[in-house]
């Protein structure tokens, strides 16, 4: 159907792009995570395993590893929390303000990035909103400190970030609900409970599976939110690498948390996958 | 239209009186969907509610199953009104157009699935489902997902899951129209085996006028919200209280006959008739046309019992055991008969019906 030159003519450049900008890129980074810097700051390149038995040997590493993932979790958690209530609300009994309702959820994705993290340190600093309401209201005397600067912080801002990122493919998953499969279940004597745990839930499953792994890969990587509200209890995995890829300049040793970090999402994604399609299937 | 002459045979308060549906009225926005509908449906009884697409009908059902609530009036089953009653407490249950089946569960958990609802026994559930397998001939399916199963067996499941909780009515909604032609008649024939087997009420939605006369108690004809008729199949088509329905109800020739002494005639056409207004609309099936052999000897002048004329078949159709013949009376329309193998025809013949068999029906112009 399709001629030669025009396969070749779609297929190429995005061939050219993966390679050059995710390929070599890759591959680079394999080979620096075997490299070591010398005393007087340049890469030697000579393969090792140094690089790999410090991070398992520094405990600092696997602390601040073990950190961010009970901050994946825990944003996991609660932009589930948070975003399946609302999807379900907005697809099964929200529908003349649908549309407009639908816009409020996805308007905060425009704002940048870093706005959002500047507004939460406004809203939690010791002179912020809270504090300020807190202490109007006589329920504190004194400045909260722990607001921010913490690892409640980086939950808090990044939870606030990646909650429409989850309520997405769960809202389009409940909207894919046969509706009359809802009426089939009350039909047989199903309250509207029982019809939610029993019909809907499991439906929208895929939606969920789809959502909480964009939460908890998403926010395994992120640095910004530590950086900006998480202060030095804070810190996550990324920020090592960032500092290890800039101040610290040893790249080899950053190279190789990277890889430990694309081997976990890497298999993340494929368990996800599979139980994805097995409740696809079934 | 002066509203509905609904001869419900069941009048209110009869032992037999199952479901009461009283002067129900529904709208969507503004525009009236149903438009005060009584009826009375007997215990153990095959009740179909006809009518074409916008009629009303589907809406009738899920007023009954409680997925939507009416804008007046009331239904009642076995002495307990339902209006207020949400779906999952009343007992009726439905057979989905499109099964509605759980993708998620198998058919064995699809069938189980009301009576966990209503918290049974759980040692009696196995048995139940199995009974409910057998009685639809699925029993060796009770492990396969829905999606591995064709139309008429997700069909039968549904059947299967809506019988199994013993409901006092069962609501069907135009359960065999995806069925192809020749499975939809081998189910029409098993649901109506089945009805009679469970002795459950049978409320069964459709648009097709056969089905409902082969599976029927009775018909409930609905005409955009309004009850048309209702009564038994053989008097829906013998005797149809509208122009709308006769036409609706097989095929018919509509006469408007100007009525004289006793007399209608439309035409060159004259009756015998008991209709007294001056104008009325006869209809006439076209199997109550015979034609008249040549050679027989012409009519007495004083019998008018039956209606002798004269045609010109424009027109003949082979079907087998029956040829439908478009006959030219001398009259601005033309007349439809259904005669037996009469071999090829053409020409002028002779054609007669028994006065008996044109029935008054309450015509469009007094709509």
């Amino acid at each position: 159907m399709y001629t030669r030159s025009y396969k070749s003519a779609v297929t190429i450049p995005p061939l050219l792009w993966v390679t050059a900008f995710l390929l070599i890129p890759y591959a680079l980074l394999f080979c620096y995570s075997f490299w070591s810097v010398s005393p007087q700051q340049t890469i030697v390149h000579s393969w090792n395993l140094q690089n790999y038995i410090q991070l398992i040997r520094n405990p600092i590493y696997l602390s601040v590893l073990f950190r961010s993932i009970r901050i994946a979790a825990a944003v996991t958690l609660l932009a589930l929390l948070l975003g399946y209530p609302l999807a379900y609300f907005l697809s099964f009994h929200a529908p003349k303000r649908k549309d407009l309702l639908y816009q409020l959820v996805i308007i905060p994705l425009w704002a940048s990035y870093l706005v959002r993290g500047y507004a939460w340190k406004t809203i939690l600093g010791s002179d912020g909103v809270l504090n300020g309401l807190l202490q109007y209201l006589h329920i504190t005397h004194h400045p909260v400190e722990f607001f921010l600067y913490s690892p409640f912080a980086v939950v808090l801002t990044l939870t606030h970030i990646y909650t429409p990122f989850t309520f997405l493919p769960v809202y389009a998953s409940l909207e894919h609900v046969p509706r009359n499969l809802v009426e089939a279940s009350h039909d047989l004597g199903a309250s509207p409970w029982s019809t939610f745990r029993r019909v809907i839930l499991p439906l929208s499953l895929p939606g969920v599976l789809a959502g909480a792994t964009f939460a908890f890969v998403l926010t395994l990587g992120d640095f910004l939110a530590p950086l900006l509200v998480g202060g030095a209890s804070g810190i996550m995995i990324s920020n090592i690498v960032v500092s290890l890829f800039g101040a610290a300049y040893n790249w080899p040793l950053g190279a190789a948390i990277s890889l430990c970090m694309l081997l976990l999402v890497m298999a993340l994604l494929f368990a996800t996958e599979r139980l994805e399609r097995k409740l696809t299937l079934s | 239209m002066t509203g509905p002459t609904a001869q419900a045979p069941t009048a209110p308060g009869r032992t037999d009186s199952l479901l009461s549906i009283r002067e129900v009225v529904k709208r969507f926005g503004a525009r009236p969907v149903l438009r005060n509908i009584s009826l009375e449906v007997a215990s153990g009884e095959f009740l179909t509610i006809l009518g074409e697409s916008g009629s009303g009908k589907t809406t009738l059902l899920r007023l009954i199953a409680g997925f939507e609530q009416s804008d007046g009036g009331e239904i009642w089953i076995g002495g307990e009104r339902l209006d207020s009653i949400p779906p999952h407490r009343r007992p009726v249950n439905t057979v989905f157009q499109s099964y509605a089946l759980f993708p998620h569960l198998n058919v064995f958990d699809n069938i189980a699935y009301g009576l966990r609802s209503k918290n049974t026994a759980k040692a009696e559930i196995p048995d139940r489902v199995a009974q409910a397998l057998t009685k639809v001939k699925m029993s060796e399916f009770a492990k396969s997902p829905p999606a591995r199963l064709s139309g008429g067996q997700q069909q039968r499941v549904a059947l299967a899951r809506a019988l199994v909780n013993r409901p006092r009515v069962l609501l069907l909604d135009e359960p065999l129209s995806a069925l192809d032609a020749n499975l939809r008649r081998q189910m029409q024939t098993e649901l109506k085996a089945l009805q009679r087997e469970v002795g459950i009420t049978f409320i069964f939605v459709t648009h097709d006028q056969e089905e409902a006369m082969a599976l029927s108690d009775r018909i409930a004809l609905l005409r955009s919200g309004f009850l048309e008729q209702i009564a038994e199949p053989r008097e829906i088509y013998g005797q149809p209280a509208s122009a709308y329905v006769a036409q609706f109800i097989g095929q018919t020739n509509l006469l408007r006959a100007q009525i004289r002494n006793g007399l209608a005639q439309a035409g060159p056409l004259k009756w015998r008739t008991a209709e007294t207004s001056s104008q009325v609309t006869f209809s006439l099936r076209p199997e109550c046309i015979r034609l008249v052999p040549t050679g027989t000897p012409p009519a007495q002048p004083a019998d008018d019992s039956i209606a002798r004329f004269a045609a010109r078949v424009l027109n003949q159709t082979f079907g087998g055991a029956m040829d439908t013949l478009e006959l030219d009376y001398g009259s601005s329309q033309t007349l439809r008969a259904r005669i037996a193998s009469p071999g090829t025809l053409s020409g002028q013949h002779e054609f007669a019906f028994r006065a008996s068999d044109a029935i008054p029906v309450r015509g469009e112009d007094s709509a």
